[in-house]
């Protein structure tokens, strides 16, 4: 009886009893999550430009990490270091647009989604024959104190995090709705073959793309590297993107967000409420369990691209 | 048509394509045209009409396609090394068959995704949408809606106002008859004609509804399995005994039997 408690009801009345405690545990879900959406952001800007599933983009996020770690270490100033890392990740684009994407034009999805997979394996390599394979601690300087709103204990960092994610949406959305490239980029994700035909350069479109991705892996490879220390797991964070991916839709900006907003506060409140009931460990599987049921019933997410069928 | 293509704005001589370096698509094709004429493309599904359009547009490389033998020239310059964003430059654009709008922007997107090439500013490109807008005003009533929601003569008129936003000198319009009623087939090739006296646009393209292009067009091109095997004025394509029977479907003396169709295989013509 008591365990039939723990596992529906408990949880709740727990909730109504201590508001508080409900609102620190979902914030702090809302801000991990804003961790998970800036990963998935990088996915979506790929797949909607170029179709293809980046399965790189965790290790991009790593890379970038290091990068900007390994340079501060080398005595370059924080600014400068940033400078130069988004600098190395333009230049990365450039070499992913030459020696991937080029001579695999026009070839099938999964053949470049393969191809992803193993430019994840080359980076890994790569990252650490150059900058090291021991965790680093990375301080860009972003304050992190506990802050007190009405009772509620947030740490500044968070809200930084916060703050950051939500200009680089909004960026982003008047980028791709608004400017010239933009459209561009939206029409090659439409049509590759008609934006040739209109003109429009594919390879420039591929270094912009990828470039841009590789700045949003650089800002998610700071919050999560300042928070978790710089080291080889960070690029399995890419998992956990996954599943926000799956619940806003591959192709949406704002879905990547809410996805990832959606699974941070669900499996925090998931673990602290419900977690004792099963043992724990909830926070691991939840993400997946969720995307698995949009899987069943909304398979383009929540706010995917419909497929167009005219009738 | 001067023979051996100078002069010219547009000069295909001799071309080989080949796919995927072991289908052999065009067989030496050779074809002008003239600034500001018409020119129809004629043939059966797989006569290579298609395949000759991409060669000059060069579409052709992103589909593992190449031009392995002859040249193409676009006023007197070699253009078959160039990419097509090159091309869009210089006036040279392909509106492909089956539309192909990009269906999640809108039509006013899809129109300005067209003007990606220009560099004259933004006023320029605006007063150009207009001109758009006036040659096709259902455009102008679906501005706002995404192309994947319109019909298809809506989507081949945002392909072709599309290209229009380019400001090209030669359009290469693929079977713009596909799928549609004749009444708008007839209406989309008299928006054709008038883009050609009024704005000066050169038409190179490519139809199976013989009747249709011959009527509108200058000159006229029959492709069959990768070879030219006739040429000749519109009009005189129209009267020729072969054409109004193979293509026409009409033939002088009534209803034929299959087995007396004789077998029409005529040597290749060279141009040049």
């Amino acid at each position: 009886m008591e365990m039939l408690r723990a596992l529906t009801y408990g949880p709740l009345v727990e909730m109504w009893e201590y508001p508080i405690f409900l609102a620190e545990v979902a914030l702090n879900g809302l801000l991990t999550g804003v961790m998970y959406s800036l990963v998935a952001l990088g996915f979506v800007l790929i797949f909607k430009a170029s179709g293809v599933f980046n399965f790189a983009q965790g290790v991009m996020v790593l890379f970038s990490a290091l990068s900007l770690v390994g340079l501060m270490e080398h005595g370059v100033p924080v600014w400068a270091a940033l400078v130069l890392t988004v600098v190395i990740m333009v230049v990365l684009a450039m070499v992913i647009e030459r020696v991937m994407l080029r001579p695999l034009v026009n070839q099938d999805p999964i053949i470049l989604f393969m191809s992803t997979i193993g430019l994840t394996f080359f980076l890994e390599g790569f990252g650490e024959t150059i900058w090291g394979s021991n965790v680093k601690r990375l301080d860009v300087g972003i304050p992190d104190a506990p802050l007190d709103i009405g009772g509620v204990l947030v740490s500044t960092f968070d809200l930084w995090a916060a703050a950051i994610g939500a200009t680089m949406v909004v960026v982003l959305a008047i980028f791709f709705q608004k400017t010239p490239i933009g459209r561009a980029l939206r029409a090659v994700a439409d049509d590759h073959q008609a934006a040739l035909s209109v003109g429009i350069p594919l390879r420039t479109i591929w270094v912009v793309v990828w470039s841009v991705a590789g700045m949003v892996a650089l800002v998610a490879g700071i919050m999560w590297g300042s928070k978790s220390g710089v080291q080889f797991s960070l690029s399995l964070i890419a998992l956990k993107a996954l599943p926000v991916l799956i619940l806003g839709g591959f192709t949406s900006v704002p879905g990547a967000i809410i996805g990832g907003l959606i699974i941070g506060v669900g499996e925090k409140v998931a673990e602290v409420y419900w977690g004792p009931a099963v043992g724990g460990a909830i926070e691991n599987w939840f993400a997946y369990v969720l995307a698995l049921l949009f899987l069943l019933f909304r398979p383009q997410g929540l706010f995917g691209e419909r497929i167009i069928e005219r009738v | 048509m001067s023979a051996d293509g100078n002069g010219a704005l547009l000069s295909v001589n001799n071309i080989e394509v080949i796919y995927d370096h072991v289908i052999l698509v065009l067989k030496g094709v050779s074809l002008q045209v003239e600034e500001g004429g018409v020119v129809a493309l004629l043939g059966a599904n797989g006569a290579g009409k298609t395949t000759t359009l991409k060669a000059i547009s060069n579409l052709l490389r992103a589909e593992r396609g190449d031009v392995t033998k002859g040249t193409i020239t676009y006023r007197g310059e070699r253009i078959d090394r160039m990419t097509p964003t090159e091309l869009v430059g210089r006036g040279v654009i392909q509106v492909m068959e089956g539309r192909h709008c990009f269906e999640h922007l809108t039509v006013e997107e899809n129109l300005l995704t067209g003007a990606y090439t220009r560099r004259d500013g933004r006023a320029a490109v605006q007063a150009d949408l207009e001109k758009v807008y006036g040659y096709f005003p259902r455009l102008r009533e679906r501005r706002g809606s995404q192309a994947g929601y319109t019909s298809g003569g809506e989507q081949q008129m945002t392909a072709i106002g599309r290209a229009l936003m380019a400001r090209p000198k030669l359009i290469l319009l693929d079977e713009p008859s596909m799928g549609l009623a004749p009444q708008l087939v007839e209406e989309i090739f008299e928006i054709v004609k008038q883009l050609n006296e009024h704005e000066g646009v050169t038409f190179l393209l490519a139809e199976q509804n013989t009747t249709v292009a011959l009527r509108y067009a200058t000159y006229g091109y029959i492709l069959e399995t990768g070879r030219v095997v006739l040429d000749g004025a519109a009009s005189v394509l129209a009267q020729n005994e072969d054409v109004k029977e193979f293509y026409l479907g009409m033939s002088a003396g009534g209803r034929k039997s299959f087995r007396d169709v004789k077998h029409y295989r005529r040597r290749k013509r060279w141009l040049a």
